[in-house]
C-alpha cells in the first residue's frame, strides 16, 4: 500500500521533471539551427488552416446562442433586449472566444498530435530518428509547437469575429434589434485592452495544447492500447489545465491592467 | 572499437542484462546468439545509445555513451547504423524518402542522394520502389527497406537486429552476402543478432552467446562448431532437452 503511493509519487515527480525538460528543450530548439521551415509550414497548414471550418462553425453558433439568451434575459428584466451586442462582445472577446477555440482545437489537433507521436513512439520510429542523427525534439516537437503558438491565437481572433457576427444575425432577425444599435453596443464599450486580454490568454492555451500533446505522445508506452490511453489523457489534461489556468491568467491580467 | 563493460539493465523485476562484457574490434563481424527474450535487442539498444546502462559502461571509440552530452552522443550515433527488428520505417514518408532520410542531414546535393538511394535499394533487391509507401510493402520488403536506410550513410559500425528473419532462404543469403560485402569493401564493423544458424556460420568472424543476462561464451565459428560447452551445444543443436532451463510444459 505504502509502496504504491510512494511509487505514484515518484512517478509524478518523474513526469514533472520530464515535462520541464521537454518544455525547455522545445523552446531552445525553436532558436537552434537547422530551421525546419518546410515542416513548420506543413504543421501550420494542418493545425491552423484545417481547423478553420470547425472553429468558425462553433464560434458562429456560440455567438448566436449568446445573443439569444442575452436578449431573452433582457426582455425578462427590462422588457426590452438591451445591450445584447455589449454582452456578446465582452463575453466572447475576453472569455468564450479563447476558451472555446482552445477546446475545439484540443479535440481536433491535440488528440491528433498525441496519437501520431504516440504511434511513432511505440513503433520505434522516434528511436529510428535518433539513430539517423536527427533530434526528435527539433524534427517533431518544434514544428508542432510553433504551429500551435502561431495559429491558435489567429484562429481565436477569427472566431471572435465570427461569434460577433453570429450575435448580430440573431439580434437583427430574431430579436429585431436594429443593426446600428447592435454595432454601437458592441464597439463603443470594447477597448483594445479587452481584445488583448483574450489574445494573450490564447497564447497560453496554445502553449498548453502544444506541450501537453507532444509530451503525452513522446511518453506513450504499450502498443495500440497505449496510444489510445495517451490520447485520452492528453485531451483531458489539456482541458483541465486550460480551465484552471484561465482563472489565474485572468486575475493576473486584470491586476496588471490589461482588460 | 566497441567495448561493453559489466552492463546491467532491468525492467521492474525483469533483470535482463546482468553484467555483459564484450569487445568488438574494428573490421570484425560479431554475431550474438541467444534465446528469444534473452536481451539481445536490449543489448544492441545500449550500443547505439538508445538505452543507458544502470551499471557498467558502453564505449564506442573511447567515448563513454552514458556520460557524454547529447550533442556528443549524436556525433557517435552518426557513425552507427541500426537495423531495427521491426524495421521502424517512417510511415509518413515514401520508401525512397526513408532511405534518403539520414543523407538529407549531411548537406549532400540532391542528385547524389537519389543515386545513393537507388544504389542502396538495389543492394537489397528492391530497385524502383522509391515512391511506394511502407504501409504498402510486405513484411520482408519493409525489413529490406529498413536495411537500405541503415546502410545508406556508410556507417562505420552496423548493427543488425535479425536481418534475415521473415525473409525467404534465397533472400536471406542475399542479405548475408551483403553483410560480407560491406565488411570487405567498406571495412564496416558489424554486430549481427540472429537466430539463423546458417548466416551465423557464414558471416561471423566471432560469435558470442547471451544467456541469462551474461555472455557465456565467445569464439570463432569453428570453435563454436566443436564446442564442448553443454549450453552452447544445446542451443546450436536446437534441442529442447538440456541444461538451458525453459519455463515451458514438458511433453
Ligand atoms: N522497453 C521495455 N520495457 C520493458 N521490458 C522490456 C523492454 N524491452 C525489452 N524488455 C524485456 O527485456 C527482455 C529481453 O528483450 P529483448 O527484446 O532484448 O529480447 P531478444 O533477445 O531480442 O528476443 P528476440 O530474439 O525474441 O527478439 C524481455 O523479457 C522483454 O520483456
Ligand atoms: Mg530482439
Amino acid at each position: 500500500m505504502l509502496t504504491r503511493i510512494e511509487d505514484q509519487f515518484i512517478a509524478f515527480l518523474d513526469s514533472l521533471s520530464k515535462s520541464y525538460f521537454l518544455v525547455q528543450k522545445t523552446i531552445l530548439g525553436c532558436f537552434a539551427k537547422p530551421f525546419e521551415a518546410k515542416l513548420v509550414v506543413y504543421q501550420m497548414v494542418s493545425i491552423g488552416y484545417r481547423s478553420l471550418p470547425v472553429a468558425m462553425l462553433t464560434a458562429f453558433s456560440v455567438g448566436m446562442v449568446l445573443a439569444l439568451q442575452a436578449g431573452y434575459s433582457g426582455m425578462y428584466v427590462f422588457n426590452e433586449p438591451l445591450y445584447v451586442g455589449t454582452i456578446v462582445a465582452f463575453s466572447i472577446v475576453k472569455e468564450l472566444g479563447p476558451v472555446l477555440t482552445a477546446t475545439v482545437i484540443t479535440g481536433r489537433v491535440g488528440a491528433a498530435i498525441t496519437a501520431e507521436l504516440g504511434t511513432m513512439k511505440v513503433t520505434e520510429q522516434i528511436d529510428a530518428l535518433y539513430t539517423l542523427g536527427t533530434n526528435p525534439i527539433k524534427y517533431l516537437a518544434v514544428p508542432r509547437f510553433l504551429a500551435c503558438i502561431t495559429m491558435i491565437p489567429i484562429l481565436t481572433a477569427i472566431s471572435n469575429i465570427l461569434s460577433i457576427i453570429g450575435g448580430w444575425v440573431v439580434s437583427r432577425f430574431k430579436l429585431d434589434i436594429p443593426s446600428t444599435i447592435y454595432w454601437s453596443d458592441t464597439l463603443d464599450f470594447l477597448r483594445i485592452d479587452d481584445f488583448f486580454h483574450g489574445f494573450i490568454k490564447s497564447f497560453f492555451f496554445a502553449a498548453i495544447i502544444g506541450f501537453v500533446s507532444i509530451y503525452k505522445g513522446f511518453e506513450t508506452k504499450g502498443g495500440a492500447q497505449g496510444v489510445g490511453k495517451a490520447t485520452t489523457q492528453s485531451v483531458v489534461t489539456t482541458l483541465v489545465l486550460i480551465v484552471v489556468t484561465d482563472y489565474f491568467i485572468s486575475v493576473v491580467l486584470v491586476a496588471i491592467g490589461i482588460g | 572499437m566497441i567495448r561493453i563493460n559489466d552492463v546491467h539493465k532491468h525492467f521492474r523485476e525483469n533483470y535482463v542484462l546482468r553484467g555483459v562484457n564484450l569487445e568488438v574490434n574494428d573490421g570484425e563481424t560479431l554475431t550474438i546468439i541467444g534465446g528469444s527474450g534473452s536481451g539481445k535487442t536490449v543489448l544492441l539498444r545500449h550500443i547505439v545509445g538508445l538505452f543507458h546502462p544502470e551499471r557498467g559502461t558502453v564505449e564506442v571509440d573511447g567515448v563513454n555513451l552514458g556520460e557524454v552530452a547529447e550533442e556528443e552522443l549524436q556525433e557517435v550515433q552518426k557513425k552507427m547504423g541500426f537495423l531495427f527488428q521491426d524495421g521502424a520505417l517512417f510511415d509518413s514518408l515514401s520508401s525512397g524518402e526513408n532511405v534518403a532520410f539520414g543523407l538529407r542531414h549531411q548537406g549532400l546535393p540532391e542528385s547524389l542522394i537519389s543515386r545513393k538511394v537507388a544504389e542502396c535499394l538495389e543492394h537489397v533487391g528492391l530497385s524502383g520502389i522509391e515512391n511506394i509507401r511502407p504501409s504498402e510493402l510486405s513484411g520482408g520488403m519493409k525489413k529490406r527497406v529498413a536495411l537500405a536506410r541503415a546502410i545508406a550513410r556508410d556507417p562505420k559500425y552496423m548493427l543488425y537486429d535479425e536481418p534475415t528473419t521473415g525473409l525467404d532462404p534465397i533472400f536471406s543469403d542475399v542479405i548475408n552476402d551483403l553483410i560480407i560485402h560491406l565488411q570487405k569493401t567498406l571495412k564496416m564493423t558489424s554486430i549481427v543478432v540472429t537466430h539463423d544458424l546458417k548466416s551465423v556460420y557464414k558471416v561471423s568472424t566471432k560469435i558470442a552467446m547471451l544467456l541469462e543476462g551474461r555472455i557465456i561464451a565467445t569464439g570463432t565459428p569453428d570453435e563454436f562448431k566443436n564446442t564442448t560447452d553443454p549450453y552452447v551445444q544445446q542451443f546450436l543443436n536446437g534441442s529442447s532437452k538440456g541444461p538451458i532451463k525453459l519455463k515451458i510444459k514438458e511433453y
